[in-house]
């Protein structure tokens, strides 16, 4: 069963191999002529205001909670979807996954009505 | 198992799985690098048309070689790492969004198995039992190399740029994830390679027409995890200049560009398999041995596919941000969940293949009358 792993593994060590050597190679016989101005952070080429860790939208980790909720659900269903196909369980599956939806859309018409979903 | 029929020689096993492995990883990773120059040049003249004007036309004949001396260029180009970056992060950046690009070549099936030199052979890197899953988890890693080229640039466009991409794909990850569990139900494997199989036959066999809902929700968000337009929004140029790889030069920004057409060209060939029957030709002709039909198909169905993706890029126009937000937490979402419930509850009643196809096409043409809908009373508030 691993040995189908091995191909993955493989193409892993292909990857870091690519990585490793393209930057290398560009680094090597590229030129270089630094200058300080060219290795300040662009910012169309005015003067950079101020530093860059800059406050982001508190919405972003909102995002990342929701996600990380509705992916636990999409792993449960993904492996339900293909559990479902055995005759004997599916009208028992289907309810089952009816509720469960049921479950999870009220948690998310109550994330729609306080507005998470919203962006601004 | 070809490797059972060995005696324990260990090492015999293992150099013969080598060789094997490289063999087909040197192919489809040859496929891919080579066939991506095209595809770019391809993109560039399509636009081109479109917009009415020739397109790259002076390298080589009909601009063929422009995108090889374009990658050439690139790695003669000055390497620039900004002064304030965080350099070890900058540098391992483009190298945690290319190796996942590459990664997820390893699952696709592009050909029938095949009996060379007394061994089946399947024409694909490898068939894991988990084919989707692995998709799923390989190809959402390239949101951390996003995020920390973005992070470690020191710059506002690149920062910025980097929290709208991981917003936007981890989004429609879930939508992705949701709209696929149609082609499941029906298929109950997560094998890509069985999931193509079960379609040949005839191209009325494609799970397409029993889930055109979920290939309306799976394409919507494959653009949006590939960061294509209509959701281009993570490198708009318009307003971050190039996004998250804005610090980038030389090869490290060709990395970034390499793998996402790779991302692509692997999101083309997940659709296929998932949808358009894979490699199995569209009627059954035997004109061709299989070794060379299959292939071809399939070559032929992502080449339509990534055709689609450039029509959409040049003729839509870019969302904003909060519509895409919306877009995909509010349409897809909820539209997925329908698409599972309803396809569960046909696949218990053991529904012909029509049933599937007409209902949902109906809660496609439903949907799209309630946000006409919806649309024109807000413009009459406004």
């Amino acid at each position: 069963m691993l040995q189908a792993y091995f191909p993955v593994f493989l193409l892993l060590l292909f990857g870091v191999g690519f990585a490793v050597f393209t930057m290398l190679l560009s680094h090597f016989i590229g030129k270089k002529k630094p200058t300080p101005v060219k290795l300040s952070p662009y910012e169309c080429g005015i003067k950079p205001i101020g530093t860059a860790r800059i406050q982001f939208f508190v919405k972003f980790y909102l995002i990342a909670l929701l996600f990380l909720l509705f992916d636990m659900e999409t792993i449960f269903i993904l492996i339900w979807a293909v559990a479902f196909h055995d005759k004997s369980i599916q009208v028992f599956a289907l309810i089952e996954m009816v509720v469960f939806i049921t479950i999870l859309l009220v948690g998310y018409a109550y994330v729609w009505r306080k507005g998470a979903l919203k962006w601004r | 198992m070809p490797l059972r029929n060995y005696p324990n020689w260990g090492l015999l096993v293992m150099l013969e799985l080598f060789l094997i492995s490289a063999i087909k990883i040197a192919f489809v990773v040859g496929v891919a690098l080579g066939a991506m120059p095209f595809v770019v040049l391809f993109e560039r003249k399509l636009l081109g048309w479109i917009q009415v004007r020739p397109g790259p036309n002076r390298v080589g004949p009909w601009g063929l070689l422009q995108c090889i001396v374009d990658g050439i260029k690139l790695f003669f180009k000055e390497e620039i790492i900004p002064d304030q970056a965080d350099k070890p992060l900058y540098l391992l950046a483009p190298a945690l969004v290319v190796i996942p690009a590459f990664l997820v070549l390893a699952i696709i099936p592009f050909g029938p198995t095949v009996h060379v030199l007394g061994r089946d052979i399947n024409m694909s890197v490898t068939d894991l039992n988990i084919g989707i899953l692995f998709f799923f988890a390989i190809a959402s890693l390239g949101v951390y190399g996003i995020v920390i080229a973005g992070w470690s640039s020191n710059n506002k466009y690149s920062l910025l740029g980097a929290m709208r991409s991981s917003a936007q794909m981890l989004s429609y990850e879930i939508s992705l994830g949701l709209s696929v569990v149609g082609v499941l139900l029906l298929a109950g494997t997560f094998d890509l390679r069985t999931i193509a199989e079960q379609q040949a036959g005839g191209f009325w066999h494609w799970y397409i027409f029993q889930q055109p809902l979920g290939f309306v929700l799976f394409l919507a968000a494959g653009f949006a995890e590939t960061n294509r337009l209509p959701f281009d929004l993570p490198e708009a140029e318009t307003e971050l200049t190039g996004g998250y790889h804005t610090e980038y030069s030389s090869m490290k920004f060709a990395m970034f560009f390499i793998s996402e057409y790779i991302n692509i060209m692997t999101m083309s060939a997940i659709v296929t398999t998932l949808y358009l029957g894979g490699w199995t030709a569209p009627i059954e002709h035997g004109l061709l041995p299989p070794w060379l039909a299959g292939p071809l198909w399939f070559g032929a169905k992502v080449f339509v596919l990534i055709f689609f993706f450039i029509l959409i890029r040049g003729t839509w126009p870019r969302l904003r941000y909060d519509q895409l937000m919306a877009f995909g937490w509010k349409i897809v979402l909820p539209l997925a969940l329908a698409n599972i419930i309803l396809t569960a509850c046909l696949v218990a009643l053991d529904s012909p293949w029509w049933v599937f196809c007409l209902a949902g096409l109906a809660v496609i043409f439903v949907i799209d009358r309630i946000v006409t809908m919806l649309r024109r009373s807000t413009l009459r508030a406004a």
